[in-house]
């Protein structure tokens, strides 16, 4: 008797071309596909941003043209606006805010670098960082309702008494002004300075350092020649990046600012930015004035855009002097 | 005691000069050094003599770099060591109370392993020093010394604003060298300084060696024995201790150089230079 | 042989007293600069929580604001109106950022990767009275407000924080990993899906959570979005609804100190709020990081 030897037919055998490769195949092209759609729905926003903004100033900007950027006066009564006191006041409350942030966020960088205590600078490098996590509102609210106060009751006279013939502080005190709004974007900028120096600095080669010291220089020379000179352009787009956040910032300004116009010496003066006087007047505006503050928003636009360029230029330079190019 | 004969021993340039009626420039006494609770070296008692070459050897982990370091006191940069014991450097304990590691760097100089010149020009490496320590005076021909002392003078004197990096491996070695002797220190100690170069810059580097000791008194650390039978006139050898917290560093056996190759007096020193191990 | 005393003496000399002088000084200045940093946060949150807690009460949370005249009364309004608007503004932006980041980290060449990099950066960039601005200009004009259309301007600001935490983390996961489950046979998507996505929730979970500490302390967008609203607690998101932010902007600029008060408590509540999950997200982010990279 043979043994009954049937053929069994292939249909169950492996077949390198299934219907599952099929679905993954779908499966990754609908992935693929949906975040490359989100991508680009990202890139599309920002396209969005810039045209809606530009549209809704449009009937400022064909009114006033250029003349917008270089004449003074708003007038909401007239119906005659201008931008020129709000870039000025953007000018000074931001360059003022860099001008005391920078330092001290270098100082602080460099301290949680090379002098704090191991255990400690987790700790107080947090504290720094959690500054910047206060929400613009509540240290607008402190601003108005302790800082001002202070500002307008105890600061601004002394620095009037004493230095009075400077016409920076000449003029009537009062608790809400340029000074004030200075000294908020200040606590605002420096714990963002702050923690990108500290990277920086901690980032330099621990050869360089040991080379400098080796040679009997003390840590402060070591600092001043190796250190800040190696993370130069890190440290200046951490910089750029600080005035940023300065420029846009309109809620704790205009708060703490006054809501005033006009271009003056005194710090003691009220003002608004280009951010704060349209935080300040969106409420009830209508026709050529809301133009007018779109047109504003135009104008912080194509600034914050700039700077956020100049920082990556600058960084993409830090980048290719660290390796290597003299 | 019988004559080994290392694997090759190299032929120095000249011969090696002898420590008698030298004066002894760092006396370490019961010198240890631990990283937390493990010693890395511990207890060397060693003398190093004026405007000789002396060359640390020994296998890898025993302290050797340890043991450089803690001459110009760079372990204070490093939070966990500690260090017991005394170096007198002419007579003065440099871990004594109110010694400056500033001052005491000041003095003794140092070259690392891997060339670690400043990203300033060739120029500025040197006169970085300087202008520090208020050396300013006559800047240029200092530098130019300094350069040329290092042999590198005719190689850079057309570019001396150009970026140090520009230069090779060996030419950033001898800037770190020209940086180091610029400021006219006592002591130069070199950690391993040709480890990371092509044969041609180490035999440039060591050319270098022979001409410095007349000036300065110079220590090396090197992995290579060949090397410190070629430049150093005294060598120290230390080994590895085995204990049950792991080991640490102890010098074994400090003579002047042909000795140590060709007539050690301990089985282990013989040992290390025969090649049977290390 | 004598010591040459002065050659080799290691006492200071003039000059290096005078060094070690400055040296100590800068030291001194930048320990003053750090104290300081830390002294004014301390002050801030110091006289917030002294002038909020007094005004915290029961009534506070559950009430809505007094009618005109009266004492009393509460934000529960404005706390349900911030919860609404974060909730929908982080449902909206988390899913589109990990899609972002996905396609950043897993499918996008190098340059076009950088590209949407340099995007999402010029986004986070923007200052965030300009994003209210444009989600006015788009929606609001004509149709009036309503708390979705403040929700759609906060997940703007959202989206380049989450989309640039994941794209980070993913960046962590190790290759070997990725290459482990295509060398099984998966497909791209099942492995994104099912072994690169779930090993970096945690991370993506931390940079939400950091996003939304964001968004909840965000007033501009909400200026033009939903800042007027009916004195009642609303859910419906087709409605303006008031949140912390804009109510602590109002409240601040009266002259009524019973006001004052208020302000205060709220911003006490938002300021709590935003510090406590703003730390608890870096440590976990801290801690998450580590275990990835070991």
């Amino acid at each position: 008797m043979s043994a009954r030897v049937s053929a069994v037919p292939s249909t169950t055998a492996p077949s390198l071309s299934s219907r599952r490769r099929l679905g993954d195949r779908l499966g990754d092209g609908a992935l693929h596909g949906l975040t490359a759609a989100a991508a680009a729905a990202a890139a599309a926003l920002l396209i969005a941003i810039a045209w809606k903004i530009f549209d809704v100033a449009h009937p400022a900007i064909s009114k006033y043209g250029f003349g917008f950027l270089t004449h003074q006066g708003w007038d909401v009564a007239r119906n005659k606006f201008a931008a020129l006191d709000f870039i000025w006041g953007t000018a000074v409350t931001s360059f003022a805010a860099l001008l005391i942030a920078t330092p001290v966020s270098i100082a602080i960088g460099l301290y949680l670098s090379e002098l704090a205590p191991r255990g400690a600078r987790t700790v107080i490098a947090s504290l720094v960082e959690l500054l910047a996590a206060i929400p613009s509102v509540v240290l607008g609210l402190w601003g108005i309702l302790v800082l001002g106060p202070f500002v307008g009751q105890d600061l601004e006279p002394w620095l009037h008494r004493h230095l009075g013939f400077i016409p920076l502080f000449s003029g009537t005190p009062e608790n809400a002004g340029i000074l004030v709004a200075i000294l908020v974007l200040t606590i605002m900028v420096v714990p963002i300075i702050s923690s990108i120096c500290r990277e920086l600095f901690v980032g330099v080669p621990t050869e360089l350092e040991e080379g400098a010291l080796a040679l009997g220089a003390t840590r402060w020379e070591m600092v001043r020649g190796v250190i800040l000179p190696y993370t130069r352009s890190g440290v200046a787009a951490a910089v750029i990046l600080g005035f940023g956040r300065a420029i846009g910032e309109a809620i704790a300004v205009t708060q703490v600012m006054g809501a005033g116009h006009g271009i003056h010496w005194s710090l003691f003066a009220t003002g608004d930015t280009l951010a704060s006087r349209i935080a300040e007047q969106y409420a009830g505006a209508a026709g050529l004035q809301v133009a007018s503050l779109v047109y504003l928003a135009a104008i912080l636009l194509v600034i914050s855009l700039l700077v956020n360029l100049a920082a990556r230029l600058i960084e993409r330079r830090f980048t290719y002097q660290r390796t290597g190019g003299s | 005691m019988q004559t080994v004969a290392p694997i090759e021993i190299a032929q120095p340039r000249e011969a090696p000069l002898s420590a008698s009626g030298r004066e002894a420039v760092f006396v370490t006494r019961g010198l240890t050094v631990s990283y937390g609770k493990a010693p890395a070296v511990s207890n060397v008692d060693l003398s190093i003599y004026r405007n000789l070459v002396t060359a640390i050897i020994g296998p890898s982990g025993c302290g050797k770099s340890t043991f450089l370091r803690s001459l110009n006191r760079m372990n204070d940069l490093i939070p966990a060591a500690k260090v017991e014991g005394e170096v007198h450097y002419h007579g003065q304990n440099i871990y004594g109370d109110g010694v400056d590691p500033v001052e005491v760097r000041r003095r003794i100089g140092m070259v690392f392993q891997k060339p670690n010149p400043f990203p300033k020009s060739i120029y500025d490496n040197v006169a970085w020093g300087l202008r520090v320590l208020g050396m300013k005076d006559d800047l240029d021909s200092r530098i130019e010394r300094a350069l040329t002392q290092a042999a590198l003078w005719d190689e850079v004197k057309d570019r001396l604003k150009k970026g140090a990096f520009g230069l090779s491996g060996g030419q950033q070695q001898r800037l770190c060298i020209a940086r180091a002797i610029a400021v006219e220190p006592d002591v130069v100690l070199l950690d391993e300084p040709a480890s990371a170069l092509d044969p041609i810059a180490t035999s440039k580097i060591e050319d270098l060696m022979h001409e410095l000791k007349n000036e300065y008194t110079l220590v090396i650390v090197t992995h290579n024995m060949q090397q410190a039978a070629r430049v150093a006139d005294m060598t120290a050898f230390f080994t590895l201790e085995r204990t049950e917290s792991g080991g640490h560093g102890v010098l074994v056996e400090y003579d002047e150089t042909p000795k140590i190759f060709t007539q050690p007096s301990d089985k282990r020193t013989e040992g290390y230079v025969t090649g049977r191990f290390g | 042989m004598a010591v040459d005393a002065t050659r080799f003496s290691l006492t200071l000399s003039r000059r290096t007293r005078r060094r070690k002088l400055v040296n100590l000084l800068m030291q001194v200045l930048a320990t003053i600069a750090a104290l300081a940093a830390v002294a004014v946060l301390a002050v801030v949150i110091i006289s917030v929580a002294q002038r909020g807690a007094s005004a915290l009460s029961w009534d506070f949370f559950t009430k809505t604001a007094a009618t005109f005249g009266q004492s009393g009364g509460g934000v529960a309004d404005a706390l349900v109106g911030s919860l609404v608007l974060v909730a929908l503004a982080t449902a909206m932006a988390v899913p589109v950022g990990i899609l972002i980041a996905l396609y950043v980290s897993e499918f996008a060449s190098p340059r076009i990767a950088d590209a949407a990099k340099l995007v999402l950066d010029v986004l986070n960039g923007l200052p965030s009275i300009i994003i209210g601005i444009f989600v006015f200009a788009l929606l609001v004009i004509g149709s009036g407000q309503a708390a979705w259309k403040g929700s759609f301007a906060l997940a703007i600001i959202m989206l380049p924080l989450v989309a640039r935490a994941t794209q980070e983390v993913l960046a962590l996961v190790p290759s070997t990993l990725r290459e482990g489950a295509m060398a099984l046979g998966a497909s791209r998507w099942r492995t994104v899906l099912g072994v690169v996505l779930p090993t970096s929730l945690g991370g993506i979970l931390t940079g939400t959570v950091l996003a939304v500490a964001r968004a909840a302390g965000e007033t501009a967008p909400l200026l033009f979005t939903t800042s007027i609203a009916a004195n009642a607690v609303t859910w419906d998101p087709r409605q303006p609804v008031l949140s912390i932010p804009i109510d602590i902007f109002a409240l601040a600029e009266s002259p009524d100190p019973a006001d004052h008060a208020r302000a205060w408590a709220l911003g006490f509540v938002l300021i709590s709020f935003v510090l406590v999950i703003s730390l608890t997200a870096r440590l976990l982010l801290a801690r998450y990081r580590s275990k990835l990279e070991r």
